[in-house]
């Protein structure tokens, strides 16, 4: 017979027993048993794992997210219950829209307790079961071995997403015979949609017979790790491809067949050549609002195909010509398979007077400014070339990530991090230092608003005790710009409450022992930003921003894609 | 109730675990759908609870809805149905005021017209029972109430059998298990 263990230490061998190395966590009344039997196995003989302790719980959540985003791991957020567990919420809808694959570990009042309005007790399966792709309370400390296994199948598997585990604290204590399970196969849940040869056939066709065939690439690409498999097709048909915002990695910036961002504030070609492709193939995508404007004229005479492992998607908000529900690491090498060696010169040379349009109007003043204050846009593109491609972009959300999307390069996979479907202002610090460790080896650089800067600003505590190497750019314009924007455009200029007083950053930087440095002038950008660079660990870069400039081009909100303006 | 709109039935399949209703009418709340009704019971298959929900809807809503109930972890299989592709059946209680059943002959007449039946007389109520589809009892209520007899009357969710053989579910379930043994 087995020794016997207590739940607590149940879950230390069940998440080791998934290959977690890093947890996201705070402690609280609720999970002490576990933070006890984490101390062992964060030293000594035991140690198994890196414990980072954040500043707040949603902060643990999105370093979750950043982790997952960067590594292609699954991450962990260890937190107690009651608002400990409410302030992860915003991290769990973070990741369902964003289909980020983490695990939340909240604490819980006693069984015995439950339902009695006890201390820090909350339903958190009954609050994030619509947010949440699973949400479970083990009970039992002889159910932690399954539903550990089952929560990281499920984050994983599939379409990632976020779990909920919510842990009594008489589990955490209870002894137990542990021996771990591994679940692989839920008998109601198909994670891996068989693939259907008759709607390859019938996509391979369609491309086959296509005379301007556009791809939609989305970030099911990098989830599928399916990038080489993304480029062959490309390349055997000659599609050109624009990429959503979080698909901005799936295909590397200086691919010949990349035109470049779709959506509200994406490239101009794409978005009007979206209103006269005749095959519209969209790679794990969801058409979202943000990428569509309206559905009432969107894309009527495209035949569509679309990719997804989530067959939800399908006809969700597009209606297609052709389904092909799989993993596009599988359907993507199917559908290359059958199709015949394309040739679109013609149709691809015509995106390039659009291109050269929003050039001219757009990209060369916003990167190529010669008076004024400095942009976001400039910045964002001295950073890109200064790192030549290779860093991890984080953002947080608003007009910061709309420039630093639009002008920063990718070269490599799952380089990106943003809040693309909630747009959690405050995601981008705590994201950014999840990513640091996701990928120690890469720079990572954090571009923020001086809204979102100070929304999860609490994590530069974290940031200052781990030396994470994160390079918080900091586009500071005294306003929340993107809102600033809208009342600008669509609310006759009247600015309710968007412009912000903000505290005096340099001494933040300095309470936090993190290396500082303002650019006012345009002249001292590169030398800062030199700085930055060859510092090691944290740097905060704070750019004062143009207060007035606005993200272009841009399709206003309910207007058809091809609406996208170029000047206002 | 706008032209295109429908009653349709959905049938659900879950795994016994707590918690799946809640989930599963969420996704209802969260489109703006009322649930007309609604009713829970085992399967003939062991383990696995059957939903037999309707909802006024065009296809359009009611497929999308159906597509995100099944997309729940421990959601089994989801499907809608027209009535036509069902055999459905609803039951109706009746409570009567007795002095009014005993001075109105034709009250007895309209229950047995309807193929209701009586469970219970007492000098103050008499309860009757009608089991069938949704219009038949709704009419029944609607003759009773003529005669201003009736105390109190509820209509129960309604189950439903598919016209095919088997329940919908198991040749799924049989296809999964082989997956996993094969």
């Amino acid at each position: 017979m087995n020794e016997k263990i207590t739940g607590s230490e149940a879950l230390m061998l069940a998440l080791k027993a998934e290959g977690v190395k890093t947890i996201f966590g705070y402690p609280g009344g609720s999970i002490m048993p576990v933070y006890d039997a984490l101390y062992d196995y964060t030293r000594g003989e035991k140690k198994t794992f890196e414990h980072i302790l954040v500043r707040h719980e949603q902060g643990a959540t999105h370093a979750a997210e950043g982790y997952a985003r960067v590594s292609g791991e699954v991450g962990v957020a260890l937190v107690t219950s009651g608002p400990g567990a409410t302030n992860t919420l915003t991290g769990v809808a973070d990741a369902m829209l964003d289909s980020t694959p983490i695990v939340v570990i909240a604490g819980q009042v006693p069984t015995s307790a439950l339902g009695t309005d006890f201390f820090q007790e909350v339903d958190l399966v009954g609050v994030s079961q619509p947010i949440a792709k699973w949400s479970y309370q083990i009970r039992r400390a002889e159910d932690i071995a399954w539903a550990v296994s089952r929560a990281f199948y499920i984050a994983r598997s599939g379409r990632p997403g976020p779990v909920v585990l919510d842990f009594p604290k008489n589990a955490q204590t209870e002894k137990v015979e542990f021996k771990t399970q591994k679940v692989d196969f839920i008998r109601s849940y198909v994670a891996n949609p068989k693939l259907d040869i008759d709607a390859v056939r019938q996509a391979a066709e369609l491309i086959n017979q296509a005379k301007k065939p556009l791809a939609l690439v989305g970030q099911g690409v990098e989830l599928g790790n399916a990038q080489e498999e993304l480029k062959a097709f490309l390349e055997k048909a000659d599609i050109p491809a624009g990429r959503t915002m979080l698909g901005l990695s799936a295909l590397p910036s200086n691919h010949p067949l990349n035109v470049g961002m779709l959506g509200m504030h994406g490239n101009y070609a794409p978005n009007k050549k979206e209103q006269e492709c005749d095959v519209m193939i969209a790679i794990g995508m969801r058409f979202s609002d943000r990428v569509t404007g309206s559905l009432k004229t969107y894309a009527k005479q495209a035949k569509v195909i679309h990719l997804d492992i989530d067959k939800s998607e399908i006809d969700k908000n597009v209606k297609t010509t052709v389904a092909v529900v799989a993993d596009c690491k599988v359907s993507l090498p199917a559908i290359t398979a059958l199709i015949e060696k394309g040739n679109h010169q013609e149709w691809r040379d015509s995106f390039k007077p659009l291109q050269e349009q929003e050039h001219t109007k757009v990209i060369e003043p916003a990167i190529h400014p010669t008076k004024g204050p400095l942009l976001m846009g400039e910045v964002v593109n001295k950073v890109a070339e200064a790192t030549k491609g290779d860093a991890i972009l984080v953002t947080d959300v608003g007009q910061n990530q709309l420039f630093a999307t639009r002008y920063f390069q990718y070269h490599k996979k799952r380089s990106i991090c943003t809040s693309g479907g909630l747009g959690t202002m405050g995601y981008g610090m705590p994201a950014a230092i999840g990513a640091t460790f996701g990928a120690p080896d890469r720079t990572v650089c954090c571009f923020m608003g001086d809204g979102g800067f100070q929304m999860c600003i609490e994590e530069l505590g974290t940031i200052m005790e781990q030396q994470a190497p994160v390079k918080m750019i900091l586009l500071n314009n005294n306003y929340l710009g993107n809102v600033r924007q809208w009342q600008d455009m669509f609310w006759q200029r009247r600015k309710s409450f968007t412009r912000m007083m903000n505290p005096c950053y340099e001494m933040i930087a300095k309470a936090y022992g993190i290396p500082y440095q303002v650019v006012v002038d345009r002249k001292d950008l590169d030398t800062a930003l030199e700085k930055m660079l060859s510092t090691k660990g944290p740097f905060i870069l704070e750019c004062a921003i143009l207060e007035d400039d606005n993200v272009l081009p841009m399709t206003p909100p309910g207007m058809n894609v091809d609406d996208m303006k170029l000047e206002l | 109730m706008e032209d295109n709109k429908k009653l349709y039935t959905l049938l659900v399949y879950s795994e016994n675990i707590a918690g799946i209703l809640n989930q599963i009418t969420a996704v209802f709340t969260r489109r703006q759908v009322n649930i007309e009704s609604l009713n829970v019971s085992a399967s003939s298959i062991e383990g696995v609870h059957k939903y037999t929900i309707t909802a006024w809807s065009d296809e359009d809503q009611i497929a999308k809805i159906t597509k995100q109930i099944e997309k729940k972890i421990d959601v089994v299989k989801a499907n809608y149905f027209t009535d036509e592709q069902l055999f459905i059946r609803e039951s109706g209680l009746y409570k009567l005021a007795t002095d009014k059943v005993l001075e109105s002959p034709e009250i007895s007449r309209t229950i047995r017209r309807h193929d209701a039946s009586i469970m219970e007389v007492n000098p103050t109520y008499t309860v009757v029972m009608k089991f069938g589809k949704t219009e038949e009892i709704i009419n029944l209520y609607a003759a009773l109430n003529e005669f201003d007899c009736v105390l109190q009357y509820t209509r129960s969710g309604r189950i439903a059998v598919t016209r095919g053989k088997q329940e919908q579910v198991s040749e799924f379930l049989e296809e999964r298990e082989a997956k996993q043994h094969g």
